[in-house]
């Protein structure tokens, strides 16, 4: 426990990484004192396997799975793993670049933690896992549609939900702005703010 | 003729006292055994993190307030490490000291709200008359401090807001004094109570291969006896010059837990007292005038603070591109922030890593073959929130 992170022993640890798994390893670097592997989709699981049971690197706790949207970009969206080693005190992130309409392997038989946050990742992006259990959304309302974290998602929705009196019972509808939503672009002092009512109506 | 088995399913919840927020819980129950949880969260969703990408950095903070509102200062934390790590910049000592004060108070809050409802929940109501009349002292500081009882947007990437107000710290090494004693008082309620050990012995027990499979952390993973704490392993702030000992529990079980959190109150204190007594004197956020504004009596008089005002309340500060994920010992557990910035003066993706969320996740495990009642028991030492959940 009182193993404190030195700068050292990360880069014993990543040469370590590196000489065993060789080839599916793209390239690695470390950043803020933990430890940032990139490698290919299709490696993710050999990976995974071997950071979790090798022991000199004993990865034996997911802590967390998230992707990134760059949008426009060729390799839309970014996954990042987030493993922690308990016992030699590290932090390590796994990262590799997929397109849109790829589907990932679901790390559920590994880490059985991981099938919320692949679910959350699947709501909020839309990637799919291969072999995950229950791929269902997970924070967004039963029924939604579309992916809210994605860059092209606008900030207030599609739709808006309130109870109707004349139907006794919540009704949905598409979001209608009482008030302009402002979007004030401070970086640029010489620009006006763009207003999304005027955006919406422009594209009408 | 074999007997043909039939299953009840029974909706837990979204609006149930002990669901401890709004968690719809969907049991399959044979008899009074429970066969499987599903847990539909999701019903507190704010978008938090697509609300963080469209503002600025400081717009940001009170966003993490909202999470675990129970001890919301220990999320602010999290999120200014993140953009301290990012931009290089040395918080003056005094300010650490001030944070580590409000973070433990904070823990003090979330542990004295979760032993108390827990308790409630298998049956004891004055526990949580005595806890509640804490919290609201503990409150009190959070307001004298920050303006706010709850939601105390105190903490600054750099420091904190403002000094302690005259006075403050007095008070608050006076409730030091007082509190263990509370402490005493709710052992003497539950610790040897027939009733709250029926309930909570040998319930919901974690081994360590799981709770180290399912991402536990925090008491989570302490009650199962792993000694884990990112206070000591990772230290961050002045947590390394102050001595406090780590509580772990040996079974597993919800009343492991219960005195873990119970043993981690006393320590909290400890650590309170040792930070108000040796508390420097100097600043308590960062000179830098590129990321703090300038302390406002200089506005009237010098330019370049104006200009720093300004700018600093309009564009923001801009946080140069990086990648970094930070994580503190949050009551719950560790609760970390992924944070993607590129160059602008708001974050490109802010990923927040709720403790709750991976404890939640093992309620199916959790619960499998125990007896409906003891729904709410484990639900409670889950300690759970739904801000953080459900973000």
């Amino acid at each position: 426990m009182d193993l404190y992170k030195d700068k050292m022993s990360l880069t014993n640890l990543e040469k370590k990484i590196n000489s065993e798994l060789t080839t599916k390893i793209n390239s690695s670097r470390i950043n803020h004192e933990q430890l940032e592997i990139c490698i290919e989709k299709e490696s993710l699981l050999d990976v995974v396997i071997f950071l979790k049971k090798n022991e000199s690197t004993k990865f034996r706790q997911l802590i967390d799975i998230t992707a990134v949207d760059y949008i426009g970009s060729e390799n839309r969206f970014k996954m990042i793993y987030l493993f922690l080693s308990h016992e030699y005190n590290f932090r390590t992130n796994l990262i590799f670049n997929i397109n849109e309409n790829e589907i990932v392997n679901s790390l559920t038989k590994i880490f059985p933690s991981a099938n919320w946050m692949e679910r959350e990742v699947f709501d909020m992006y839309g990637i799919k896992f291969n072999d995950h259990p229950d791929l269902r959304r997970i924070l967004t309302d039963y029924g939604f549609s579309g992916h809210p974290l994605r860059k092209d998602f606008p900030i207030t929705g599609h739709t808006e939900v309130r109870y109707s009196e004349e139907k006794k019972k919540v009704v949905y509808e598409p979001v209608k702005l009482e008030q302009n939503y402002r979007n004030f672009d401070y970086a640029s002092p010489w620009e006006g703010t763009e207003y999304i009512k005027e955006v919406q109506k422009k594209n009408d | 003729m074999t007997k043909e088995k039939k299953t009840l399913n029974l909706n837990f919840g979204p609006q149930h006292p002990a669901a401890h927020g709004v968690l719809r819980l969907i049991l399959e129950l044979d008899g009074e055994i429970v066969e499987k949880a599903d847990p539909h969260i999701g019903l507190l969703h704010r978008g938090t993190e697509k609300l963080i990408e469209n503002k600025t950095y400081s717009q940001a903070i009170p966003y993490f307030d909202r999470l675990d509102y129970v001890a919301p200062m220990n999320q602010e934390h999290a999120f200014a490490l993140a953009i301290e790590k990012i931009m290089d910049v040395e918080v003056p000592i005094r300010g650490q000291y001030i944070r580590v004060i409000f973070c433990e108070i904070g823990r003090i809050l979330s542990h004295i709200l979760n032993i108390t409802t827990q308790a409630l929940d298998v049956g004891a109501l004055t526990p949580s008359l005595w806890g509640f009349e804490e919290r609201e002292k503990l409150m009190g500081f959070y307001e004298r401090v920050s303006g706010s009882r709850l939601h105390a947007n105190y903490f600054r990437p750099g420091g904190v807001h403002k000094d302690l107000p005259r006075g403050l710290d007095i008070d608050i090494l006076e409730f030091c004094k007082t509190f263990p004693k509370i402490i005493d008082d709710l052992e003497t309620l539950l610790t040897d109570n027939r009733i709250f050990k029926q309930r909570n012995v040998d319930i919901g027990i974690v081994t360590k291969e799981d709770a180290l499979n399912y991402s536990f952390s925090g008491v989570m993973l302490r009650g199962s006896g792993i000694p884990w704490d990112l206070r000591k392993s990772q230290p961050y702030d002045c947590y390394e010059q102050i001595d406090f000992k780590i509580p772990i529990g040996k079974n597993g079980d919800c009343y492991d837990r219960y005195l873990c959190r119970i043993e981690e109150m006393r320590e909290s204190v400890k650590i309170i007292e040792q930070c108000l007594k040796n508390l420097p004197k100097g600043p308590v956020k960062s000179m830098d005038n590129k990321l703090t504004p300038p302390p406002k009596k200089e506005i009237k008089q010098s330019m370049e603070a104006l200009i720093h005002h300004f700018k600093l309340f309009t564009e923001g500060y801009r946080v140069k591109k990086d990648e970094i994920y930070t994580a503190v010992e949050a009551p719950k557990g560790e609760f970390g922030v992924y944070l993607i910035s590129d160059g602008t003066n708001r974050p490109y993706k802010c990923k927040i890593r709720a403790p709750g969320f991976s404890h939640l996740q093992a309620m199916d495990y959790l619960i499998k073959g125990h007896m409906l009642a003891d729904v709410p028991a484990v639900l409670g030492s889950l300690d759970i929130v739904f801000g953080e959940i459900d973000r």
